[in-house]
């Protein structure tokens, strides 16, 4: 967990060490765990909590002693970034004591939200425990910290659990060095906490009966049902307006996974992560056939708020003994986040019965204010390793390490799964998840989250950062902020998230294989290699246009894809005969005949003109369902010879189209030719680059790099050449870590001079 | 008319053309200047340049284009257009066919509005520095007594009315621009509004906050400025909004979101709520107001955000484009 810079002079046995811990030390039992260290080795002094984090003094002959221990047992959600040491003179106290909290400017921090703990689990279930199937319950090392925050420091006061006055339990366990609920800001209990709506059995029954539930979380409501019946699930798609996205469930335990799912143990291992994510996993089919269709591929996530296990333990019928959570469960949960159609997640009770009362047959909240609205997390193991599609609860506020100093930036991102990040020192803070800016609440979850971020760092941007795109409202946003602008091109933006958090700071060759984004010619971008070296980005290579017909229709409709692939291999003739439930078919050749433009070098679009060719989707519900499909069709990419031409930097899959419009072989044949045509051409036009530039580290960005054949089988592909793949670990590849690279080009730029106010001197 | 460079004798050719075309007992005087009675109360005026490609569409061409432009700026005050002037930018080389075919257009709108031009001028610059004809029209109104239009009065709770279907003139000039044929041809809208506008004065002025003409960036555009100038917010229904199915077809085809294509025949209109309904049955009476509907209503919104319902339930945030619809789907 520790990622610890001991800077200190040799401790002298008898001397007194003034410590300073910085990192995420508040809030996570960090004063209790000295005190008991201190006096494991007889040490006296004090530990006090301050703006920068921790002060610590120890007095004793085991000071070495002590600072290996702070660092080697440190508690569970404590993350230690530094801690410095200082001698000084001894003054011979008599004790260690816990001092007040010291005041001042914070840069200290609110660490992220995290899953009951097993201490807290044993009491939940435990009759004798006054904590007993207690919905509330939580300590030191877990539950909800950042959704409950308004601002720092860290304190009750400042949170939503500043309304429940402690009892006198509780005030004794707040007050008590001893206790794992000692300075627990959320601290409750049947006596003075929170209360939930309903009973545990109603909801239970209520799901048992099909109901749709909005249930009350952490970050947000969930809408459940149960995972099982497919006529609820079927309603609650029906109801949700949300026709063919894959839904994520809960289940009781890995024991119950194992029942509907077959993860591998990378993947067992990331479900058991604190954050507890969503992991995206190989199907076994085994619940109701509208949980996720068509994709063989399942979002599974552990229960992470006490209330989850209770439903769990009611399902299994109020067992008294414990067996039952290690045991396998039948009953498992579609947990979804509730809004409709795109709007950001309900969090307050009143908006729940407002917006969630035509999709949810039983509405349950409690008296606990979400005060930070966050998703679930999305992750999933990729070429061995945890990666994010969508990073929120659980790691936010998590920073990522930026391994240089740098100027503040505030990076808006771009308009689809919008983050926005603040760069502060030498940290990036990414919000939460925000969703699509393309309606008015999501909008407002924009600005909030941005507001938030500022406020709770306690930082003035210098600088701030957004896409080329002008008609992107985060683009619109960053104008009137008035502060010096970087606008960064969207591809040099996914290529620069992961020289960020790779801390590449020389030339970078990076790919950012992608749906759209503006290119600095103010064309159609996507299928890009580009050279990044600090600020400056240079594209030096692009797949070959095909036409776009009809902007962001074609990417709603991959049938034109398919035409424009045509039209790109002299096939225009076949478009009636391809595509012949596409009325428009023949309109859109003969328009393609006379006229071209505009074009688009997008591997997204090249996606959907495979998916269409091949027979696989002609017309999308949801954002990527064709590149999807076609993933989950191949068992093994195959190779076939001249699939693709390498010219210069361009990038030409041309043979591959011709060959699928030809020979129309299978749906799964055309997937399996085409990812391998995909791998080896990529690999093939990387290597060039990479040779005759002498860069070795390739960084492989872009929403399409969500396709786990490509980037593994990629990954490989490059490894085999004696070149070094990196791939997005601490953002998504796709859009929501463009806000990432935005700041950290932004960052350079602002070091080297070339970010300024923007003036019209021009029309 | 006058003259500027370019050979004399071409410059008199220019002349007679307009002359000819335009005739009223203004020009025939030959002057600088044209003389009018003013009439009593208060004017408005307004001036407007055409830069169009093509330059003749299905539906029109950039002379009536730019009779209609000026009387609908000058109408949306709920004036009575009187007079126009218009000025000519001609590239050298320009066919004189084309620009007589110009000027008979201008003229033949001009004559049915019943609003002359009764000045004007003529510019030849060379080849190049313009691309064919370039018109600039001004107009002049008077404004009935007691009525007070303008941008900044919509309140929350009023209502939003449209004249007629949205994307015509846009889907027409794009069909010629890209050849596309469709079953039944696409044509502008381009028409004068003042007829519509007196029908609508005459049966509710008091009720009336404001007019506009939604031309270059559509519907979404003219709700936006509006929603800015009076500070409030807009929610318009998906549903509720006329749309032609070979322009909505056209549309389809081409990935163009009809609320951001111009028009040239259209007018919103942002209305006391309890005169709505009489105002509606006023503009489907008249030929230009025949698929009036009402579209939305203003709301109380600090961020002045328009939203649109969409015909599955959804809301989506009505964007004023920077220029021309760019992609967005990553
Ligand atoms: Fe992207
Ligand atoms: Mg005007
Ligand atoms: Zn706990
Ligand atoms: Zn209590």
């Amino acid at each position: 967990m520790a990622r610890a810079g001991t800077r200190q002079a040799r401790p002298d046995s008898a001397a007194r060490l003034r410590l300073r811990v910085r990192g995420a030390v508040q809030g996570v039992g960090f004063r209790p765990f000295a005190q008991r260290i201190a006096a494991r080795y007889g040490l006296t002094g004090f530990v006090q909590n301050d703006a920068n984090g921790v002060l610590l003094e120890i007095e004793g002959a085991q000071c070495g002693a002590f600072l290996a221990a702070l660092e080697a047992e440190a508690p569970p959600l404590a993350n230690i970034e530094s801690v410095d040491v200082e001698q000084i003179d001894a003054r011979g106290d008599c004790a260690f004591s816990i001092l007040q909290s010291a005041g001042g400017k914070t840069k200290t921090r609110i660490v992220a939200d995290a899953a009951t703990c097993p201490d807290c689990l044993e009491e939940l279930f435990d009759a004798s425990s006054r904590f007993h199937l207690y919905p509330f319950l939580t300590c030191t090392h877990c539950g909800p910290r950042f959704t409950i925050a308004s601002s720092l420091p860290y304190d009750r006061a400042r949170t939503s659990m500043a309304n429940f006055p402690l009892c006198p339990r509780c005030e004794a366990d707040y007050h008590d060095p001893h206790s794992r609920r000692f300075h627990a800001e959320a601290i409750a209990c049947p006596a003075c906490g929170p209360r939930l709506d309903a009973d545990v059995s109603t909801i239970v029954e209520a799901l048992r009966q099909g109901a749709v539930v909005a249930l009350k979380g952490i970050g947000g409501y969930h809408l459940m049902c149960d995972a099982r019946n497919e006529g609820a699930v079927a309603s609650l798609r029906q109801r949700k307006a949300r026709d063919a996205k894959p839904f994520a469930v809960m289940a009781a335990n890995l024991a119950s996974i194992d029942r509907i799912a077959a993860p591998t143990p990378a993947e067992r291992a990331l479900l058991a992560h604190r954050a507890t994510p969503i992991v995206l996993m190989r199907s076994t089919d085994a619940l109701a056939p509208s949980v996720a269709p068509g994709l063989g591929r399942i979002g599974v996530m552990l229960p992470y708020a006490p209330l989850h296990h209770l439903l769990f333990h009611a399902a299994a019928g109020y067992p008294s003994s414990n067996d039952w959570r290690g045991a396998a469960q039948g009953f498992v949960l579609v947990a979804t986040s509730a809004n409709r159609g795109g709007e950001p997640l309900v969090v307050d009770d009143h908006d729940a019965r407002r917006r969630l009362s035509g999709i949810a047959d039983l509405i349950v909240g409690h008296d606990r204010a979400i005060v930070a609205r966050v998703d679930d997390s999305v992750m999933r193991i990729v070429d061995g390793a945890p990666a994010f599609l969508r990073r929120a609860r659980g790691f936010v506020p998590d920073p990522v390490d930026l391994k240089t100093e740098g100027p503040c930036v505030v990076a808006v991102g771009g308009h689809l799964k919008s983050t926005v990040t603040v760069a502060r020192g030498r940290e990036a803070f990414i919000s939460p998840h925000i969703g699509d800016l393309d309606d008015a609440e999501s909008i407002r979850f924009f600005e909030e989250s941005l507001r938030r971020l500022l406020s709770l760092l306690d930082v003035e941007p210098d600088v701030a950062a957004c896409d080329l795109h002008p008609d992107f409202f985060s683009t619109r946003f960053a104008e009137e902020t008035n502060l010096p602008l970087q606008r960064v091109q969207h591809h040099a933006a996914h290529v620069g998230a992961i020289a960020a958090e790779h801390g590449v700071d020389g030339p970078l060759l990076g790919v950012a294989l992608d749906g759209y984004g503006m290119g600095d010619d103010g064309g159609a971008w996507g299928g890009e290699l580009i050279l990044l070296d600090g600020a400056r980005w240079t594209r030096l290579g692009h797949l070959a246009p095909l036409p776009l017909p009809g902007g962001d229709r074609a990417a709603r409709e991959p049938w034109r894809m398919g035409v424009a692939a045509l039209a790109a291999t002299g096939r225009l003739h076949r478009a009636r005969n391809l595509f012949p439930d596409a009325p428009l078919a023949g309109q859109l050749a003969e328009r393609l005949r006379r006229d071209a433009e505009p074009t688009t070098t997008s591997m997204g679009r090249l996606f959907d003109a495979a998916a269409a060719l091949a027979g696989v989707c002609r017309e999308q519900r949801y954002e990527g369902q064709a590149a999807m499909e076609l993933e989950a069709l191949v068992r093994t990419p195959r190779h076939m010879a001249e699939s693709f031409q390498l010219s210069g930097g361009v990038l030409d899959f041309s043979p591959l189209l011709a060959f699928l419009a030809d020979e129309r072989p299978g749906p799964r044949e055309a997937a399996e030719y085409f990812h391998g045509a995909l791998i080896e051409g990529c690999a093939a036009w990387i290597e060039q680059e990479a040779r005759a530039r002498g860069l070795a580290r390739i960084a492989l960005g872009g929403g399409c790099m969500m396709n786990m054949i490509l980037a593994e089988g990629l990954s490989d592909a490059l490894r085999a050449r004696g070149l070094s793949p990196m791939l997005a670990r601490a953002a998504p590849c796709n859009d929501g870590g463009l806000s990432l690279g935005q700041a950290a080009i932004a960052r350079a730029a602002f070091e080297t001079g070339g970010v300024r106010k923007e003036n019209a001197a021009c029309v | 008319l006058s003259h500027g460079a370019g050979g004399r004798a071409m410059s008199q050719l220019i002349a007679e053309i307009f002359h000819a075309a335009l005739d009223n007992e203004w020009l025939r005087q030959g002057n600088d200047q044209s003389i009018f009675d003013a009439p009593k109360g208060r004017m408005a005026m307004t001036t407007d340049a055409f830069v169009v490609s093509p330059l003749f569409f299905p539906g029109g061409d950039i002379g009536s284009l730019a009779v209609h432009g000026a009387i609908n700026d000058v109408a949306m005050s709920g004036a009575r257009p009187l007079y126009l002037s218009a000025s000519f930018i001609i590239e050298e080389g320009f066919a004189l066919a084309d620009l007589a075919r110009i000027a008979e257009s201008m003229g033949a709108a001009s004559r049915a509005a019943g609003v002359p031009v009764i000045t004007g001028d003529t510019k030849v610059v060379e080849r190049g520095k313009a691309d064919g004809v370039f018109i600039s029209t001004a107009a002049v109104g008077v404004a009935p007594e007691g009525l007070e239009l303008s941008g900044d009065r919509a309140r929350p709770g009023d209502l939003v009315l449209l004249s007629g279907s949205i994307g015509d003139h846009g889907v027409a000039i794009m069909s010629k621009r890209e050849n596309l044929e469709f079953e039944c041809e696409i044509l502008s809208d381009s028409a004068p509004l003042h007829g519509l506008v007196a029908e609508m004065v005459a049966a509710a002025a008091s009720s009336l906050r404001l007019m506009r003409d939604p031309t270059r960036g559509g519907l979404a555009a003219t709700l936006n400025e509006i929603a800015q100038q009076s500070g409030v917010g807009f929610r318009i229904d998906e549903t509720a909004i006329p749309v032609k199915p070979e322009v909505a077809a056209a549309c389809e085809l081409l990935g163009l979101d009809p609320l951001n294509v111009a028009n040239e025949g259209k007018l919103v209109a942002v209305v006391a709520p309890e005169a709505a309904q009489a105002l509606l049955d006023a503009m489907r009476a008249h030929p230009l107001g025949r698929d009036a509907a009402i579209i939305g209503a203003t709301v109380a919104d600090d961020r002045r955000f328009v939203q649109m319902r969409s015909s599955f339930g959804g809301s989506r945030i009505v964007d004023w484009l920077a220029g021309e619809q760019l992609p967005r789907i990553c």
